[in-house]
């Protein structure tokens, strides 16, 4: 009985100590990041100058990974069904097309079928494009009746098949898979992306040799407070812990100021870039970094601070260290 | 008990240079003594051995019961802690307020805020320069510099005091008012040691007096 008491006593005694020390170790932490805006605010113009140099190194390649985002938005997504356009012979007469499109609709290898005829095509074409009032002037409507057939099977290799086999019969004179512009346009992401992918290595690259060598100087300048430091008791992690935090804050702000950069570099180009895909897809908004970008880019620039300090920190204490720790 | 004990010491440095040979003595808790001897005798590689920056070639160094030989790297910080050291220049940062200089050790230990500052405004007031707490070391006489670094040396109230030159720099007037300083913080029970040049002033102060002589010791009275 008395034994399980003072048991259960020992237990919570522990607990309290290990809460206490928790506490006192979260204290000390708070305080400690406090210490360390205070010293970066204390240099302000020096510190300034250096988080304006890493919000322009990660601004790079974040506005580069907001267009790709914007470019794939252009590409549909898994619902997208890539039709084959059947541009008929000018030649064929109201009831020779109603034949043929009939005839499609009997095969098995097109899962649907719609014509739409030269009138239609004029009509659309008026309504749509500047190019519209040039109809006006034409005696004989030019626009081919043609007809959008969506193919069961949506493999590209037999798509390109179909659609040979397609442009062969008489009544067609032209056979487009609008899969292939796609194609094209996902090789151009692709490469743009990889691109921006070399870009975000190289920079980050970059963040980091700027900070390590950032606090490379702080560290030089703070040689008699750490010597002294080491003298009269403190621990190595606790000399090297308000650099690390500068390092973490350097790169947080850092990538906080890049994406000010960003969204205005964005609104720079959001007119002509409207000007551009206006006359290729129609109206366009541009869209700022979605929220897993701007994470990445916050939480890449803090990680990157706090490495590049500790490169920068195992170095210099290494040789600070010989005899004293 | 001993609060400090050699035996057998000698030190040579990687340059080959025999800074101590076969060093012995005891140094009672509680007890007050001057190391000294000619330039280069090795009074401050006594003291570093002390301190723990540099380690004996041979021999053994006790503080409290405590071989310094015996602590591993984790434990060195935790063992400074129980010391006070003052140093020549007086090696107080330029760049933080009286308060902040005496505050480090506190901080190095992990104490609260309200401690700290209690602590340190004793300290001040054991030093005499309680209304100095604001003030940066630079606009301190060098007579105030070196009382701050003493405060700085005793605010954790440490077993053992060291001292490296601590009147090197000052006039026989001033030397005199830290030597008091020490003698005061001796008599509530700190272990003192002073390495110094200053014979005319060892001799009006009535203390133990250990010789160095080309790294050995000779013991005087
Ligand atoms: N880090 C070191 N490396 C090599 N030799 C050293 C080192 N430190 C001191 N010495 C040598 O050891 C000897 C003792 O030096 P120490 O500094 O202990 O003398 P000291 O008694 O304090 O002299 P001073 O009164 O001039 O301060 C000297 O010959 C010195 O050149
Ligand atoms: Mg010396």
């Amino acid at each position: 009985m008395s034994s399980s008491e003072t048991r259960t006593r020992g237990a919570s005694d522990l607990s309290v100590s290990r809460w206490q020390r928790l506490k006192h170790w979260t204290v000390q932490h708070r305080l400690e990041s406090a210490d360390a805006v205070k010293r970066l605010l204390h240099n302000r113009l020096s510190t300034l100058v250096t988080m304006l140099l890493l919000a322009v190194v990660l601004a790079v390649p974040t506005f580069m990974y907001s267009l790709l985002g914007n470019l794939k938005q252009l590409t549909p997504g898994t619902d997208f069904e890539p039709q084959l356009a059947l541009y008929l012979s000018t030649e064929l007469k109201a009831e020779e097309l109603d034949r043929f499109s009939r005839s499609l609709l009997l095969r098995d290898d097109l899962l649907s079928v719609e014509l739409i005829s030269s009138d239609v095509g004029a009509n659309e074409f008026k309504s749509h494009s500047e190019l519209g009032e040039l109809m006006t002037l034409l005696d004989e409507n030019p626009l081919p009746a043609v007809v959008l057939a969506i193919t069961r099977d949506q493999d590209p290799a037999t798509m390109k098949l179909l659609r040979e086999s397609m442009a062969a019969l008489p009544e067609v004179d032209v056979a487009e898979l609008d899969v292939e512009w796609l194609e094209r346009l996902e090789v151009i992401v692709g490469s743009f992306s990889s691109i921006s992918f070399v870009l975000a290595l190289l920079l980050s690259m970059t963040v980091l040799l700027v900070i390590a060598n950032t606090i490379r100087t702080m560290i030089s300048s703070r040689q008699e407070e750490i010597e002294v430091s080491l003298l009269i008791g403190a621990t190595g992690a606790w000399v090297r812990r308000p650099f690390l935090y500068a390092g973490l804050l350097y790169g947080f702000f850092g990538a906080l100021l890049s994406l000010l950069l960003v969204y205005f570099s964005l609104a720079l180009v959001e007119a002509p870039l409207a000007e551009l895909t206006e006359l290729y897809i129609g109206r366009f908004d541009l869209q700022g970094p979605d929220l897993s970008l701007i994470m990445a880019l916050l939480m890449g620039g803090t990680i990157l601070g706090w490495i590049g300090a500790f490169i920068a920190v195992s170095r210099q204490m290494g040789q600070l260290h010989q005899g004293s720790d | 008990m001993a609060a400090i004990q050699f035996t057998n010491v000698s030190k040579r440095y990687d340059s080959g240079q025999e800074a101590l040979k076969s060093v012995d003595f005891t140094l009672e808790s509680g007890e007050m003594a001057f190391l000294t001897g000619h330039s280069g005798a090795g009074k401050s590689t006594l003291l570093k051995l002390l301190t723990r920056v540099e380690q004996p070639s041979r021999g053994e160094v006790w503080v409290g019961d405590q071989n310094l030989s015996e602590l591993s790297r984790s434990e060195i910080p935790h063992y400074r802690r129980t010391l006070g050291v003052v140093y020549q220049n007086h090696r107080l940062l330029e760049d933080r307020t009286v308060y902040q200089n005496i505050a480090l050790p506190l901080r190095i230990a992990g104490f609260n805020e309200e401690d700290i500052g209690r602590r340190v405004r004793a300290a001040l007031d054991r030093v005499g320069l309680l209304e100095s707490e604001q003030k940066f070391p630079q606009a301190l006489s060098s007579g105030e510099q070196q009382r701050i670094g003493i405060a700085r040396a005793i605010v954790h109230k440490p077993r053992v005091l060291i001292a490296d030159e601590p009147t090197g720099n000052l006039d026989p007037r001033l030397s005199l008012d830290i030597m008091n300083l020490f003698e005061q913080f001796n008599r509530i029970g700190t272990t003192v040691l002073i390495a110094t040049h200053d014979v005319a002033l060892i001799k009006r102060m009535r203390h133990r007096v250990l010789i160095l002589d080309k790294g050995r010791l000779r013991h005087v009275q």
